[in-house]
């Protein structure tokens, strides 16, 4: 089954593909230039601390997003590690 | 000719500017080391170019104030110049080709004639990624050069291939850039699946909340401890002995000679008695003011800058950032301004600057004065470090000393951070940050980095401290400061128990606070005094260097703002902590 969640709610570990980034268009800009927009695929490393950010790894790279953001992005979740 | 060496952040540019220029520019292991450009000069065949060092930009449409400062470099160029007079040398980090070459497609809309330096490319075997970059090369249309900046390997490559620089004719539709993205990375790049490394665990470890947070706090106290142990141990061991052995002679067969001319021997060497220099507190030119920035704070810079330049080249600090951020949230901004906190720790004049770094004028403002109200520079602990140890075990000593400046000092910044973040309109930015991988710094960077910023507190502070020292001379012989010391003493000796005294050193932290804190020494006050006289002179006003920082970075009402929210903070919270330690 594939259930849409979002970037803060993923579980660590857990890969997915972005489907939507529910943002204004600087939040989907500032997003886009870091990799992130509809289709790519996303992988959570580290849960967030007391709302804190998430760590999350997309291609070769690891990027940290707050919390608020994170909650933005929808993610359909395709394999659990 | 113009070379802008362009990329994302973190991508090296610094460290290939250094190399083509020989200029040496400051790098570190996180995004957005370089807010500001550097201008260097390098020799292409028979000519010379000029070489920028432009702040490092994941896009072209900015969201920041350093995307911005980039864009506009770039457009400038373009405006100004007349065809083929300007050369964009794109920097892109091999390791995250993706995120990088998103970049290269945005230069190459604006038809600038360039040349793609593949950088980092020793690292892309370690961590599995394959490159063809002759293939890149062929679809792209303009020259691709793997290079490793920091070791030098393909440097010599990229320079000779400066002057095959041309516009690629590689056209897309811009609605399908990552697209078109996703084409090229199919057919240039394959990545193996590799196992984690010790760095990569470490560095997972060190942002995952459970395991990140005693690391850092034992990153924290291992820093302390370290610049602590190396600045002590080189007074002690190195400096001190030095000024002894060496320096105490000249000074006395020198003041002989000016027996005859006492004003002009109170300012060279201020007062000397027996045949021990108090160089801390003798206040001449000769004595303390080579002495403070010399032997009492220079130690401590050299400790410190070590152990922050560590911290910032293996990639701690953006994990440092990530923790962080749910507090700094609360304080309206965002973890990364965790940088110049850091920074400003060393020097208030780099901290200030590093505030570019966060994204709104709002944040700007709340990180700049904050830090330039309760972040305590490195001369300035430095001599407060040295006020009290003198005190030796009478009350509380150093240890009461430390602890309730730095208690007054932290919950200064986060009262300081809440009433900001209520009062003022707007909201912080959400993080959005690169984390690079953990690096094993490469020590002759590290060793040319430090080495750069000793330098660098030499020149501006040396100065300084002489101009103060000077000052302090001609105020106390003309009689003003004993008369300012009159006129302020309901406020110093009432609200803040100090010494009437004490004004001078108030005064003259405004040009440089170490000499301030020099000029308490020789009051004899308790440790509650020293404390309150510390935490006060930290907050009540910024050194002239940085108050012309931050006037040139937020402008003349700003200041008005900022100096008026310092005096009334200093005084506030010197006040409370002199009640509390007197009702302890």
């Amino acid at each position: 089954m594939q259930a849409e969640t979002t970037l803060a709610d993923m579980k660590k570990g857990e890969k997915g593909r972005v489907v939507a980034i529910e943002g204004g268009r600087f939040m989907q800009e500032k997003l886009d230039s870091m990799g992130i927009r509809p289709g790519s695929e996303i992988t959570k490393t580290s849960n967030s601390f007391l709302q804190g950010p998430v760590t999350v790894q997309v291609g070769t790279s690891r990027i940290a997003i707050g919390f608020g953001m994170a909650r933005r992005v929808v993610v359909r979740i395709e394999k659990e590690n | 000719m113009h070379v802008l060496l362009m990329g994302n952040p973190n991508s090296g540019k610094s460290v290939v500017f250094s190399r083509l220029t020989g200029v040496n520019v400051i790098s570190s292991n996180y995004p957005g080391t370089t807010v500001e450009f550097t201008r260097g000069v390098m020799r292409l065949g028979e000519e010379y170019a000029e070489v920028l060092d432009v702040p490092g930009t994941y896009t072209l449409s900015p969201t920041s104030k350093a995307e911005e400062v980039a864009l506009r470099i770039l457009e400038d160029h373009l405006k100004e110049e007349g065809e083929g007079q300007t050369i964009v040398v794109n920097i892109v980090d091999a390791t995250n080709l993706e995120r990088s070459l998103n970049l290269t497609l945005q230069l190459i809309q604006k038809k600038v004639p360039m040349v793609v330096c593949l950088n980092m490319w020793d690292e892309t075997k370690h961590i599995g990624v394959y490159i063809n970059h002759e293939k890149l090369e062929e679809i792209l249309g303009v020259p691709c050069i793997p290079t490793c900046a920091i070791t030098g390997e393909g440097i010599k490559n990229l320079v000779e291939r400066i002057k095959d620089a041309k516009v690629s004719g590689f056209t897309f539709d811009e609605d399908n850039r990552w697209n078109e993205l996703g084409k090229i990375l199919n057919s240039v790049q394959r990545i193996e699946h590799k196992h984690h490394t010790l760095l990569e665990t470490l560095g997972d470890a060190s942002v995952n909340p459970p395991t990140a947070i005693p690391i850092a706090l034992l990153v924290l106290a291992a820093s302390f401890l370290l610049v602590r142990f190396i600045g002590e141990n080189l007074i002690s061991h190195v400096f001190d002995p030095l000024f002894r052995d060496f320096w105490s002679p000249v000074v006395f067969r020198v003041s002989g000679y000016f027996q005859d001319l006492p004003f002009l021997h109170d300012i060279l060497f201020g007062e000397i008695k027996g045949l021990d220099i108090n160089y801390g507190s003798s206040l001449g030119l000769l004595t303390t003011g080579v002495y403070i920035p010399l032997a009492a704070v220079l130690p401590y810079i050299v400790a410190f800058y070590f152990v922050l330049s560590v911290l910032e080249d293996t990639g701690y600090l953006p994990r440092l950032a990530v923790l962080l951020d749910t507090l700094m949230h609360k304080l309206g901004m965002h973890g990364m301004a965790i940088v110049p906190m850091l920074l400003g720790l060393g020097c208030n004049v780099p901290g200030a600057l590093a505030a570019r770094i966060l994204e709104t004028k709002r944040e700007r403002f709340i990180a700049s004065t904050v830090m330039a109200i309760t972040v305590p520079c490195m001369a300035q602990l430095a001599m407060i470090a040295g006020l009290s140890g003198s005190l030796g075990d009478q009350g509380m000593g150093s240890t009461g000393v430390f602890l309730s400046v730095a208690v007054t000092l932290v919950v200064t910044a986060i009262t300081l951070g809440i009433i900001f973040n209520r009062v003022m309109k707007g909201e912080s930015t959400e993080l959005l940050i690169d984390i690079p991988p953990y690096r094993v710094p490469y020590i002759p960077a590290l060793v040319k980095k430090l080495w750069m910023r000793v330098k660098w507190f030499l020149k501006e502070a040396v100065p300084w401290v002489l101009f103060g020292v000077f000052l302090v001379n001609l105020m106390y012989n003309l009689g003003i400061l004993h008369f300012a010391g009159k006129a302020a003493s309901p406020l110093v000796v009432n609200i803040l128990g100090l010494p009437r005294e004490a004004i001078g050193g108030l005064v003259i932290g405004f040009l440089r606070k170490d000499v301030a804190v020099g000029m308490l020494a020789p009051l004899g006050m308790d440790w509650k005094q020293v404390a309150v006289a510390s935490t006060v002179l930290v907050m009540y006003f910024p050194c002239v260097a940085t108050f012309s920082v931050l006037l040139k970075e937020f402008g003349f009402k700003y200041m008005l703002k900022a100096a008026f929210i310092m005096l009334v903070t200093a005084f506030t919270a010197g006040g409370i902590l002199n009640l509390v330690l007197h009702l302890l």
